[in-house]
């Protein structure tokens, strides 16, 4: 424009840092879940709960009881993770509510990564439960449960950044819901039934679901002397598929913050 | 210290160079929608079809339409939200249609969804939005319990913004747009749903922030009320065009020749008298309200005659009124409902 009187320009207000916007991300929507989705998390937990007692009467013991409990303790988190974190954000997406976000100065992989950590964090206690729990009724020990605190972690990002991938680019919400609720299911019926019975197809599948890795290095621990190579190698898939789905997510929130 | 330079009574003319905001020829087309199960087909819509405007330092700035008309498109492609496909913007020497993320380090934004907050207590939305517009976290909760004290919030400060009332949960959305201070405020119709208590709290807040930092404002509102007495200047927007753009006064002075007679009758409006039925071509009705804009001595004469005899008698109420914006409005060819006047 020529007509105008150049000013020059006024000084930007600084941008968010990654790490502190993610940390009040996190906060944020670690408080959101406490108020609205504990209901969920007991859904879960008893939903995992049930699967375990239901295949209490197929099973009996071994490696397919291990299978179980460990495909039963990550599906809480493909749940939460994925399931509810594809509805959020397909949520967001429709109400509008990603303006907000689109018209702070945050990078995007702080409001995704803060939520994609917040529900994943929000299902350990659920996933921890499930897990003692089936250890009582299979009778397995219980002393690599805290492997489940690099599980959860690594399961989550994988699944959460999946979901949330899903919820910013499903073209509606319903799809967002529906993408979410099929991708728990495929975590549900691939992770939990033991692979041994499973047709070739069907077991090539399930090494694609990011989730199989995180059930897969958890039964491990059950054994007498677990292969903590292998239990290693199954963490580290895990977060590769964690980083690139995150990576994934954070370019979906970019294409739909900004039309 | 810019408190409030550009006033009223500034002319259109030499006024850009103190312009906060500069746009130019901005088009924005929606594609056409095809008929799905359920939803009909749409055509093509201009939601912006060539809006040129210029937003002065300091000012409160409105944009004017009833729902429909384009001012939230307008104001989303103003805050690098929505890419126009044509024309330019300009915020404070920055060109927000080449470089949109820079908007959101030089205004804040109030949109019309709290979908984003819903689930937070107020306390924390603020502060969360303060921590993500850059503030330090000591920074952020000085800020949030500032605002929130300005706007007669603390006691609400522990409960979700979802329990709250609609008026209460936009006035927590106010806050935590205040936190961390920006230049420029972009408010999308912020008093809907708000009682007057709440109504005075925005107007007197956004009023400091003009005092004290020359923050510009730019308004979107469907209330003809509100936009007579907080606005400097108003543009008034129809179908994606800015059909005039002046001062309120300014703009009333355009129908000034003109009242708005109101007639409320207690059934049927009396059509037997000949002055009656005289005036029914000329009236606007619904129910039993009759809205009549006429020249002064027609307002009188009409006056004179629901005021005296049978007339009278089935008369329930009348009112009076100089012209408002909404007259204006309709003056210049707008459409005729979807303005509001509470």
């Amino acid at each position: 424009m020529t007509d105008q009187c150049v000013a020059p320009a006024a000084p930007l207000a600084p941008r968010a840092r990654l790490w502190p916007a993610l940390g009040a991300v996190y906060r944020a929507q670690l408080s959101r879940a406490r108020v609205a989705r504990i209901p969920l998390l007991f859904v879960a937990t008893f939903q995992s709960v049930g699967i375990m007692v239901l295949m209490r009467g197929v099973v009996d013991g071994g490696s397919e009881a291990r299978a179980v409990v460990a495909g039963s303790s990550v599906l809480v988190v493909a749940f939460v993770a994925l399931n509810l974190l594809a509805q959020y954000f397909g949520q967001l997406r429709a109400g509008g509510g990603l303006d907000h976000y689109a018209t702070l100065p945050v990078p995007p992989a702080s409001v995704v990564l803060g939520a994609a950590a917040a529900y994943a964090s929000f299902t350990l206690p659920g996933t921890l439960v499930t897990a003692v729990f089936g250890c009582l009724l299979f009778g397995l020990p219980m002393g690599g449960l805290w492997i489940l605190l690099l599980v959860v972690p690594l399961a989550g990002a994988a699944l959460a950044g999946l979901g949330a991938a899903l919820g910013l680019l499903a073209p509606r919400q319903e799809l967002a819901t529906l993408a979410g609720q099929l991708g728990m299911s495929a975590a549900l019926l691939l992770g939990v039934l033991p692979p041994e019975r499973m047709p070739e197809l069907v077991v090539r599948a399930r090494d694609l679901l990011p989730s199989t890795y995180g059930v897969e290095a958890f039964a491990r621990t059950f054994a007498a002397s677990p292969d903590w190579g292998a239990v290693a190698l199954d963490l580290a898939v895990c977060g590769a598929v964690g980083v690139l789905s995150l990576a994934l997510a954070t370019w979906a929130y970019r294409r739909a913050a900004v039309r | 210290m810019s408190t409030g330079t550009a006033q009223a009574g500034h002319t259109a003319a030499g006024a850009t160079g103190d312009a906060v905001c500069v746009v130019r020829d901005l088009v924005k087309t929606y594609p056409a929608v095809r008929a799905g199960r359920g939803a009909p087909a749409l055509p093509e819509t201009r939601a912006t079809d060539g809006i040129s405007l210029d937003v002065r330092r300091g000012e409160i700035f409105g944009l004017l339409g009833p729902n429909g008309a384009g001012k939230s498109t307008l104001v989303r492609q103003l805050t690098g939200l929505l890419r126009p496909d044509s024309g330019t913007v300009e915020l404070l020497g920055h060109d927000l249609v080449r470089h949109p993320e820079r908007a959101a380090r030089l205004l804040a934004y109030l949109g019309q969804e709290s979908t984003a907050l819903d689930e937070l207590t107020v306390a924390l939305a603020a502060e969360t939005t303060g921590r993500l517009r850059g503030l330090r976290a000591r920074e952020a909760r000085a800020a949030r319990d500032e605002v929130l004290e300005e706007l007669a919030l603390t006691p609400l400060a522990h409960k979700p913004l979802k329990k709250l009332s609609g008026g209460q949960r936009r006035l927590a959305c106010f806050a935590a747009a205040l936190v961390g201070e920006r230049p420029v405020l972009v408010l999308d119709e912020p008093t809907t749903g708000m009682d007057p208590v709440a109504r005075r709290a925005v107007w007197s807040a956004v009023d400091r922030r003009r005092a004290q930092c020359g923050a510009t404002v730019l308004l979107v509102t469907h209330n003809v009320i509100e936009a007579e007495t907080v606005l400097d200047r108003v543009a008034v927007v129809d179908r994606g065009k800015v059909i005039a753009c002046d001062t309120p006064a300014g703009l009333k002075a355009l129908v000034s020749d003109e009242v708005r007679l109101d007639l409320v009758w207690r059934q049927a409006p009396p059509l037997d008298v000949p002055e009656v039925a005289a005036l029914r071509p000329k009236a606007t009705e619904a129910g039993r309200r009759w809205l009549l804009r006429l020249p002064q001595d027609q307002a009188r004469a009409a006056v004179a005659a629901v005021t005296g005899g049978p007339a009278f008698a089935a008369l329930d109420d009348f009112t009076l009124a100089t012209p408002s914006l909404e007259d204006v409005y309709l003056a210049l060819g707008g459409r005729t409902k979807g303005l509001v006047r509470t």
